[in-house]
């Protein structure tokens, strides 16, 4: 055999070449592994569901165009049911056994609380994709969130009803988590806004008929304007009841209605309901000079495109949280885990779906109530209010 | 050699080995993770098993008691600021009281409707916990301290896995004990013909309350050690499709096995853990997983096999 041959030796170089370049490169491609865990079936599947489509579309896209760090992103989801118990189990394993290098994930208040030990002790950064306030309230060092808490909701809507001389309402809360501490932060806050709430009534989980609430807030004297604290299907009741009974004050909801289904479950009594929402929610009627105009009509584009139904905000959350996420790892230069969450908590005048994020070591969500804007229900779907 | 055969003896021993030798081969904690909830779950099967699978009575509604547990627990050592184990004992006795005010009504039932009147129990106590939100945080759940006992605190997996590891092995001692004695004679009676148990002086309603306040009490405290271990409670604890899994476990494991049901609640526990990795088809596995064994060994697994390799060696 002739070893030395010129076309044997060339042959050998080329293998030798091309294993080692292939060997480096898989050694530079090491990935960064993304956590994430979502309520995709079960109660919140609503939320869950959508927010893990638009992970999946966004981390291909992301992949397509090189990764991060050119590293390529690699995606675990584990779906946990809106279960807190299995949202606490797929946490322990995203950590100890995938060991991944953030976490994204925790669709309601209940299932991000039941795993925030556990990712504290275990110190590395994670964004919630859930409301309530007390996520980031009091601040931990290694949670943040992406989507306006019910007290910016509560505040914008004080503020739009004063702008329209509204100051004594009636107020109607469901037995939830969300509408409870919604109502909580309504009655926190309407001294320092110079609201009044004469009526205060509430409803229980699975009630299917508001009437006698709402006659007691319409046969309240004086009584301006209405809120409603809620979310899912009771919020297409509510507004059902209001126009049954016939009351005319203008009716304010949450952006807990912030959704196509509340407007088709009414059957055409949603129309005049008033409600704070994100960008996203009227995304084709912002003004060009809007800067979230750019941003929101890619997403929404892209996902319609993707998945040929129409957007949701809660993808929309997790849209921000992903490039949060993508933008402080960026800046950090490393998957370290101390510093990706430094440069999250750096976040300054990012803009997202939800709004223009500006972090800080007190403020994990970083969103003020400019980034509502209010919509009231028009012709079956949403119009802006200026 | 005969007492090693024997299920109070030797079936205790290879418990005990198997809990004793399994930390050598568990790589980390998510894997000690998955072996206490299988270990919380046993002792809840456990005590499920003697009303199921002895008694002949089926309860719906055991989530419930394990969620009363939790909750218990929750609030006593949380808003409270009482210590861990007088907690568990006090939610345990109360579980217990409830379950023997419980009984008589709910256990003069048959069949079907014994099954709705456990059910709708289970889903009270449920909306309960949802709706107080005031004591017990709603929807939303709430945090749960610690477990401290003078001065030590239980943390981390591993430590919890002795602890869960102890119990199961007492509890299993004790419910092997119980259907070995005159008690458990009866229960058998009981789920071999009521009137039959009743014309030969067994007093059935005093033996159906009793397996019952068992087995409640058991649920009680595998959700105060559940609630103090994972750190943050909620109400789908309580829920009915929990109560679904509990009894899943005990038919899927064995009926009258106590074996059985640690069998049936390891299995459940750790495949839905396996079939994450494939999540979009994990319920259409689990689901034909269930309808083989059903189909093809419908005494549950532990009791077709053992009669298959009896069989095998005769």
């Amino acid at each position: 055999m002739k070893i030395w041959d010129v076309r044997t030796v060339l042959g050998w170089t080329v293998g030798l070449l091309a294993a080692a370049t292939i060997a480096l490169g898989a050694q530079a491609q090491e990935p960064i592994k993304l956590g994430v865990f979502l309520s995709a079936t079960g109660g919140a599947a609503f939320l869950g569901d959508p927010e893990k489509k638009t992970i999946e579309l966004y981390v291909e896209k992301i992949n397509a165009d090189g990764g991060l760090l050119g590293r390529q992103v690699q995606l675990t989801i584990y779906d946990d049911g809106t279960k807190a118990k299995e949202a606490l189990t797929f946490v322990k394993r995203l950590i100890d056994q995938d060991k991944v290098d953030l976490i994204i994930g925790g669709t309601t208040t209940g299932n991000t609380m039941a795993v925030i030990n556990e990712v504290e002790q275990a110190g590395l950064p994670f964004i919630s994709l859930a409301g309530a306030s007390v996520i980031i309230d009091p601040v931990k060092k290694w949670v943040f969130k992406t989507p306006h808490t019910d007290r910016l909701a509560v505040q914008k809507i004080f503020t739009d009803m004063k702008a329209r001389g509204l100051t004594k309402i009636g107020l109607l809360a469901g037995s939830g988590g969300f509408d409870k501490s919604c109502a909580g932060n309504a009655r926190a806050l309407m001294e320092s806004e110079g609201v009044e709430i004469l009526a205060d009534e509430t409803h229980g989980a699975g009630d299917t008929d508001m009437t006698p609430q709402l006659t007691k807030i319409k046969n309240t004297e004086g009584v301006q304007a209405f809120l409603y604290c809620g979310f899912g299907a009771p919020t297409s009741i509510v507004a059902k009841n209001y126009k049954q009974l016939g009351i005319t004050i203008p009716h304010y909801q949450t952006h807990g209605s912030a959704s196509v289904r509340f407007i088709k479950g009414a059957d055409g009594a949603a129309e005049g309901v008033r409600l704070p929402a994100a960008a996203l929610l009227v995304v084709d009627s912002l003004p060009d000079s809007h800067p979230q105009k750019a941003i929101a009509s890619a997403y929404k584009a892209a996902y319609e495109d993707g998945y040929k139904e129409p957007i949701s905000t809660f993808g929309g959350h997790a849209y921000d949280a992903l490039f949060l996420a993508a933008e402080a790892i960026k800046r950090a230069g490393s998957l370290d885990k101390e510093a990706v969450r430094s440069e999250i908590e750096k976040t300054n005048g990012f803009i997202g779906v939800d709004g223009i994020f500006t972090m800080s070591p007190d403020d994990h969500l970083g969103l003020d109530n400019d980034s509502f804007v209010m919509v009231e229900v028009h012709d079956g779907g949403w119009k802006l209010q200026e | 050699m005969r007492a090693l055969l024997a299920p109070r003896t030797g079936g205790l021993l290879a418990l005990a080995i198997v809990i004793a030798l399994l930390p050598a081969v568990l790589p980390n904690n998510f894997y000690f993770n998955v072996a206490i909830l299988v270990g919380l779950n046993a002792i809840v099967c456990v005590g499920l098993n003697l009303l199921i699978g002895y008694a002949g009575q089926i309860s719906l509604g055991h989530a419930g008691f394990f969620g009363l547990g939790a909750y218990a627990s929750a609030l006593l050592t949380g808003s409270y600021g009482w210590p861990s184990l007088a907690a568990l004992v006090v939610g345990a006795a109360a579980v217990g009281a409830l379950a023997f005010l419980l009984a008589r009504p709910i256990l003069k039932l048959k069949g079907h409707y014994l099954a709705m009147g456990t059910l709708g129990m289970g889903v009270i106590i449920s909306i309960v916990l949802n709706q107080e939100a005031g004591l017990t945080g709603g929807p939303d759940g709430m945090p749960v301290p610690a477990f401290e006992v003078w001065g030590w605190t239980a943390y981390g997996e591993r430590t919890w896995y002795w602890i869960v590891g102890g119990t199961l092995l007492v509890t299993t001692w004790l419910a092997l004990n119980l259907i070995e004695s005159p008690i458990g004679r009866a229960l058998r009676a009981i789920h071999g013909s009521e009137i039959a148990a009743e014309v030969i002086g067994v007093k059935t309603e005093r033996f159906k309350t009793l397996v019952f306040v068992i087995s409640a009490v058991l649920a009680s405290v595998g959700g105060s050690m559940f609630a103090h271990y994972s750190g943050f409670i909620t109400p789908s604890e309580a829920e009915f499709f929990h109560s679904i899994a509990f009894v899943t476990m005990v038919v899927l494991g064995g009926m009258a096995s106590i074996f059985g049901s640690i069998l049936g609640a390891a299995i459940l526990t750790v495949l839905p853990q396996f079939l994450a990795v494939l999540h979009d088809y994990e319920t259409l596995v689990l689901g034909a997983v269930m309808m083989s064994v059903m189909i093809f060994l419908p005494k549950g697994l532990l009791p077709s096999l053992a009669e298959l390799l009896r069989r095998r060696s005769l």
